[in-house]
């Protein structure tokens, strides 16, 4: 503490730690618990809170399980249903995402020359300063039914009549993916760049194919990359709010909706808060999967 | 099995740049061949051109006799030794070494076996299981070796492998290189930049410059009898005089420089001519420092010619003694450590003495230093 003072100097020194406090404890710490505690208590009106019925109760877990007491099911099929169906597509956004970014990934860190690289980051960066929900809507008037896709598919007579994209959920599929693509190819890019390109020479001289020296080399090299790039996307494909409400079919949901509904529009702050944990509960349980599956530590994620 | 590596022609260029200019050499099978030349002399180049990483502009890469054109690295019969070795840093040393065996879908054991016997050849027996970073720098230099030959290799090709290597380490691993060349018996093509490697190790040298072959020769060819001036002064050290030729008498010339008049020996044109010259023409003499001796009773050689000492410099094993001919010209010489040089105290005027046999005349061209 002495040295981080005389290092930096007292004012900067004091900014630091206040500025790291603040962001610690008030933006993360305290919104959390306040939130946790909220999602174990009954949805009362304000006259009520902490009276006698303010008690710490599992109702809001209870319903993400067996639904409402009116309702005939055993299970609540539904909202499991949509948090199962968002966990799962979130995966698969995320394996697609990676699928599509290490091969551009590794064209910027080892093939294109450093002005081609340049380049390509560049056209790849803006088009991110459009916002979300205008990509969105952008993505929207491509996919539907008679957007610009279904126009030219027909024109050049491939198909006879316009495909759903929407229904299928291609678009939302797409919207999701594309959403992220960033924070998955600069994690591994940073990691690619790393790479000694002698290590793929080498590779090649004694002989290995392209794919042995990727499965062999590569990938173990970039795992770190490959897990942080992972984790980021998944964590905010599940979270995404945006994208699915505008690109989504009438039939899906996603769970960010349900947790959105719970809050704006039922006002049932408590139930919100107790599915938005649950969300949390997830993300954090696939970041530990992916760790334990690449073995790396949290430190390298974070490098 | 060993195989003969023939260069015809070959051409490598960037744009207007020739990084390699109409090289032809033939490498014999089983030789240890060294390209020696300065950083950015094309070595590097040609070395990729054999290995099939880089395809020459013109030219043929012959490998025991079989136009490699169109074949890649992983299809040659070579074996390449990176600079910085690029050993793979996450498998262990054996998964390094049998690499190239596992591509080939070689089994675990037989795999296995071939790791254990080539860690026997490089004296790492039982180190097998460490990790890369775990072993010192020659060990992991053996490594890259073992990894190298596994797949047993008709050529092997090393970029400068010793060049990360502090001078005990690279003088120790000089030895032990020619000691698995002399093993192994197949042919060895090395780049280097350090004289000292190339003359200890090699049987033949190609001395380059700028892209093009200076001198291919023996070892004792390329210090003893240069080609050109650039050979002269890059392999070794050496004094160079601008001069005028005098009159020519066989291969005995008589030349002028800075009024002084030597006697010198035409240098050699290849391994058969000697070079002729003219009355009159513009020439280079060279002569080695550890040829130039203090003129007295016992050393009285057929020229002779005097200076003002200017330093003495101490090299271990030898002292260097700067001299000032005149204003312009230096000349520098150097005795055995046990010789004293007490007298030789500044400005202090020494008449020396070399002989016609041990200079060597050649024509006008770039020198290595100037």
């Amino acid at each position: 503490m002495n040295s981080f003072f005389k290092k930096n100097g007292p004012l900067i020194s004091t900014y630091f730690i206040i500025a790291i406090v603040f962001w610690l404890i008030f933006l993360i710490v305290i919104p959390q618990l306040y939130m946790l505690d909220l999602s174990f208590r009954p949805n009362l009106p304000p006259l009520l809170r902490g009276g006698s019925d303010d008690v710490h109760t599992l109702v809001h877990y209870k319903h993400f399980i067996f639904g409402s007491e009116s309702s005939e099911d055993a299970y609540n099929y539904v909202d499991i249903g949509v948090f199962v169906n968002t966990i799962f597509t979130a995966i698969l956004v995320t394996i697609i995402n990676l699928c599509f970014c290490y091969p551009i990934a590794f064209y910027m860190a080892k093939v294109a020359n450093p002005n081609a690289a340049r380049l390509l980051i560049v056209s790849l960066i803006i088009p991110f300063w459009i916002n979300e929900l205008l990509r969105s809507f952008a993505l929207r008037i491509l996919f539907a039914g008679e957007g610009v896709i279904n126009n030219i598919l027909i024109g050049t007579g491939l198909i006879d009549s316009g495909i759903n994209f929407i229904a299928m959920d291609i678009a939302l599929y797409t919207g999701l993916t594309y959403a992220y693509i960033l924070l998955m190819i600069f994690p591994l890019y940073n990691a690619l760049e790393s790479l000694d390109t002698n290590q793929l020479e080498a590779a090649k001289d004694l002989g290995s194919s392209t794919f042995r020296t990727h499965w062999r080399i590569v990938i173990p090299h970039a795992k770190a990359g490959i897990a942080s790039g992972c984790t980021m996307v998944f964590m905010l494909t599940a979270g995404a709010l945006a994208t699915p409400v505008v690109l989504s079919s009438p039939n899906t949901y996603w769970f960010t909706q349900l947790i959105y509904q719970w809050f704006n529009m039922n006002d049932n702050w408590s139930r919100g808060a107790a599915y938005s944990i649950l969300l949390l509960s997830a993300s954090v349980i696939f970041v530990l999967l992916m760790m334990r599956l690449f073995k790396v530590k949290i430190g390298e994620i974070v490098r | 099995m060993s195989a003969d590596v023939e260069l015809q022609n070959i051409s490598v260029t960037f744009g207007n740049f020739f990084a390699a200019k109409n090289v032809s050499v033939k490498i014999e099978k089983g030789e240890f061949f060294s390209f020696l030349g300065p950083s950015g002399c094309g070595k590097t180049t040609l070395l990729r051109a054999i290995s099939g990483f880089l395809d020459p502009s013109e030219g043929k890469v012959l490998i025991g006799g079989q136009d490699m054109a169109g074949i890649g690295p992983n299809k040659r019969p070579t074996s390449l030794i990176f600079q910085n070795l690029a050993l793979f840093p996450l498998m262990s040393v054996s998964d390094n070494i049998a690499f190239s065996l596992e591509v080939r879908g070689v089994s675990k054991i037989k795999r296995k076996k071939r790791a254990d016997e080539l860690l026997e050849l490089i004296a790492l027996s039982g180190q097998g299981e460490k990790k890369v970073h775990e072993l010192s720098g020659g060990q992991r230099q053996r490594v890259a070796i073992a990894r190298a030959l596994a797949i047993e290799p008709e050529v092997l090709l090393l970029d400068e492998p010793l060049s990360a290597l502090d001078l005990k380490l690279r003088q120790k691993m000089r030895t032990e290189l020619r000691a698995i060349q002399k093993r192994v018996g197949i042919t060895f093509i090395y780049i280097t930049h350090d004289q000292g490697e190339a003359l200890t190790m090699s049987d033949r040298v190609a001395v380059m410059n700028e892209g093009e072959l200076e001198q291919v020769g023996s070892c004792d060819d390329v210090y003893n009898l240069p080609n050109t001036p650039f050979v002269a002064t890059f392999v070794g050290e050496n004094n160079p005089f601008y001069a005028k030729v005098l009159s020519v008498e066989k291969n005995l010339v008589k030349i002028e420089t800075q009024g002084n008049t030597f006697f010198a020996t035409a240098g050699k044109i290849n391994e058969q001519k000697n070079y002729s010259f003219s009355n009159g023409d513009d020439v280079l003499m060279f002569i080695r420092p550890e040829s130039i001796f203090i003129k007295n009773e016992n050393n009285k050689l057929d020229n002779t010619f005097t200076a003002k000492v200017n330093t003495v410099e101490f090299e271990g094993n030898l002292k260097n003694i700067y001299l000032k001919m005149n204003s312009e010209m230096d000349v520098r010489f150097s005795v055995p450590n046990a010789v004293d040089t007490n007298e030789l105290i500044n400005n202090k005027e020494v008449e020396l003495t070399f002989s016609s046999k041990k200079a060597i005349v050649l024509p006008k061209g770039t020198l290595a230093v100037n």
